[in-house]
């Protein structure tokens, strides 16, 4: 699908009529690439051209351009590499490995991540299919086909078009089957090709990426003469490599927004480090302490023998005048950089309000460095200081439609309600969601004997059935 | 308000004292709580600053901290400049906050996982030296942690406040442990001022301060935070109307 989804982006093709793509394959002319709808259809890649036109009358072939594929998926990447993990490759023709090891984490988790990523893509027009596994060769084979390794088709391990048609011709329908045959002779009739992708899917045999490094990425490298591994030596070398990098950015005006932090092991493994920053930063002291943070994180194994350390985002950072005159705020751009790289940038925020009565959209989160738009909520009616993560049902007795309970019983506990304030009512926002067009919640203010405030609302206006179940809800507690 | 007992003999014994204990540098300040019943019962007149405070709900407010959450809110208004919130689970209302005063935009919220990294965010907050105060919900708070968390609120000059809150009502005997915090406060909810109407007045707390460093423990019955953060003194107790006139009760 990419190279489609490439041509939509960059021309804004149509999408009314199916496309496909052509290309020549000797002297024929074959159609290389179909989308969803000319897929619909029964087009299919490989199929010739002239078929194709012949099955439908008005489809729109447009020329295939392998190398400007190339060069789309590579730009690709480097966007992946900026938002999603340190170490990411192109597998030609139409896929990006992503290496995600010491990534994840910051994405709250592999599922969520590749939610994301696939989510992003889709929204910027392009289809994904995404799939982790412990192996290149396997994520490559679930990416694409799906379901259980042993079972998938011989396509599954990036071979030949012509091993592949050999596999076929012997009666080999899938991998397991492969995996049941002696090896020598599989070896002697394919070549080892064969043996070698079976065990890189497998990981019996190491498959590193050769990561995607573009021309103007800042980047310095250090490679050790004696592997090394304790974290005080790891420590100092940070603090090396990133003097060299802040060399690097104070050259080039710029500021980093995102630092990679790449081991190489000696045994051909890496260790990546991650970390992000809330404003552009080329301060040594603070780079290097957020990147110590992160040395617990590094298994350094037998040992680490290249060190490299890269900028994938960097800002413009110019000089910046001071005054002593006048004081300034405090900057806690620093702190929040610390924190987030050890809860996440999205476990810190702000509070701002949202014009809504419904109390739990009354607030939304902003960024921790946000202007403060001195924006409050209106003091109308006294609010609870916490408020549960969502209402909980409690039983009661009350008079309708609008006296507050006599009592209520929440977490099987039942008190006696001596006084009370309200009703509040709050409307649903009738003019986003029509489900909530008649929705009304009536709040009470309710305190029982021991002087325990709680925030109890009835769904409905007490007469109407339409605006609610009329169930009693406990919502917030009071101080 | 100056100290009550200027006998040079205790002077000296307190500076001895206070080198034992390893509080280095000049005398901290105080915020006056601005009620001349609490603020003479405290050492120096007030909650000293850049130390460790402890505060806990009392009864159900062991588990839910809501007045506790109001009276640090409170506290915190008083201060310039920004707050670090810390929680493991993120129910505080923001609006209700601003009702004890603290706007929203002065309250950067941290969410961590486990009291583990809500202490090490405290610590990072304390140490960062720039924050008005931090104030972190925690369940448990060794001696070991809170004499940590103290020494970054002393070095920065920072104020913290680990609001105690537990999951379940028989984990609150953990209050009784040692401690190295400066105050530990207990703040339970009370009935709420008496109307002559039907309705709800300005809420009412005990607050209890369980353990003051070269202080005297005592309990006090007070209205709570206003919008500014200021505690009142109940108008029945301080023995006229006119000290609660004029005030806008939330909370």
């Amino acid at each position: 699908m990419w190279p489609v989804d490439r041509l939509r982006r960059q021309d804004g093709t149509p999408s009314d009529r199916p496309l496909v793509l052509a290309g020549r394959i000797g002297s024929r002319r074959v159609v290389t690439a179909v989308d969803a709808l000319a897929a619909g259809v029964g087009l299919r890649p490989g199929m010739p051209v002239s078929k194709a036109q012949a099955l439908v009358p008005d489809l729109r072939i447009a020329p295939a351009n392998v190398a400007e594929d190339l060069a789309s998926l590579e730009r690709l990447a480097f966007w992946i590499l900026q938002r999603i993990a340190p170490i990411v490759a192109v597998d030609p023709p139409d896929g990006i490995v992503i290496d995600a090891t010491g990534a994840a984490h910051l994405h709250g988790g592999e599922d969520p991540m590749l939610e994301a990523l696939t989510g992003r893509l889709a929204l910027s027009g392009v289809t994904a299919r995404a799939a982790v596994a412990g192996t290149w060769g396997a994520a490559h084979a679930l990416a694409r086909f799906g379901g259980d390794l042993e079972n998938m088709p011989p396509e599954a391990l990036r071979l030949p078009a012509a091993t592949v048609a050999g596999l076929r011709d012997m009666g080999f329908g899938r991998i397991g089957d492969l995996l049941a045959q002696p090896r020598a002779p599989l070896t002697r009739r394919f070549g080892p090709e064969l043996i070698r992708r079976i065990d890189q899917m497998f990981g019996d045999v190491p498959e590193p990426i050769d990561a995607l490094r573009p021309a103007d990425l800042i980047e310095t490298r250090r490679a050790f003469a004696e592997p090394i591994a304790a974290p005080e030596t790891i420590a100092r070398y940070i603090a090396k490599l990133v003097a060299a990098l802040c060399a690097q950015l104070e050259a080039q005006g710029l500021g980093a927004r995102r630092l990679d932090l790449i081991c190489h092991r000696t045994d051909r493994e890496m260790q990546t480090v991650r970390v992000g920053l809330a404003v552009a930063q080329r301060d040594p002291a603070r780079l290097t302490r957020l990147l110590c943070d992160k040395i617990p994180t590094i298994a350094p194994g037998f040992g680490i023998e290249i060190m490299t350390l890269a900028a994938p985002i960097t800002e413009p950072l110019a000089a910046r005048q001071t005054s002593t005159l006048a004081p300034e705020a405090p900057d806690l751009s620093g702190l929040i950089d610390i924190l987030a790289n050890r809860v996440g940038a999205q476990a810190i925020y702000r509070f701002a309000p949202v014009d809504s009565d419904v109390p739990e959209r009354s607030s939304r989160r902003i960024s921790a460095l946000a202007e403060d738009s001195g924006a409050g909520w209106p003091h109308h009616w006294p609010r609870p200081s916490r408020l549960l993560p969502r209402p909980e049902p409690i039983d009661t007795m009350a008079l309708l439609p609008d006296q507050p309970p006599v009592w209520i019983a929440w977490r099987g506990v039942r008190r006696r309600i001596a006084r009370a304030d309200g009703p509040e009512r709050i409307f649903g926002e009738w003019w986003t969601r029509e489900a909530e067009r008649i929705a009304v919640r009536d709040y009470f203010r309710v305190e029982d004997d021991a002087g325990e405030r709680l925030w109890i609302f009835r769904a409905g206006d007490g007469e109407d059935a339409a605006t609610g179940s009329h169930r009693w809800f406990l919502h917030g507690i009071f101080g | 308000m100056s100290a009550p007992r200027s006998d040079p003999a205790l002077v000296a014994l307190r500076q001895r004292i206070a080198a034992i204990e390893g509080d280095h540098g000049p005398p901290s300040a105080v915020l006056p709580f601005g009620l001349a019943e609490l603020d003479r019962r405290l050492p120096k007149g007030g909650l000293a600053l850049g130390c460790l405070h402890e505060v806990a709900g009392g009864g159900n407010g062991a588990t839910d901290g809501a007045a506790a959450a109001c009276f640090a809110a409170g506290i915190t208004a008083r201060l310039p400049g920004q707050v670090l919130w810390c929680v493991t689970q993120a129910d505080l209302f923001a609006p209700g906050l601003e009702q004890a005063g603290l706007p929203p935009g002065r309250v950067i919220h941290v969410e961590a996982g486990d009291d583990t990294a809500v202490l090490a965010c405290m610590e990072e907050g304390l140490r960062h030296g720039s924050l008005a105060a931090v104030v972190a919900d925690v369940a448990r708070l060794s001696m070991t942690a809170s004499r940590r968390l103290h020494l970054a609120a002393k070095t920065a000059g920072t104020t913290g406040i680990a609001l105690r809150r537990w999951r379940r009502q028989a984990d609150a005997s953990d209050f009784g442990q040692p401690t190295a915090a400066m105050t530990r406060w207990r703040v339970s909810v009370l009935p709420s001022s008496p109307l002559p109407v039907p309705g709800l007045g300005r809420a009412r707390w005990l607050v209890e301060l369980l353990r003051a460093r070269a202080g005297e423990s005592f309990d006090l019955e007070l209205e709570a935070c206003d919008g500014t953060g200021h505690l009142g003194l109940p108008a029945d107790v301080a023995g006229g109307p006119a000290a609660a006139a004029g005030r806008h009760a939330f909370g």
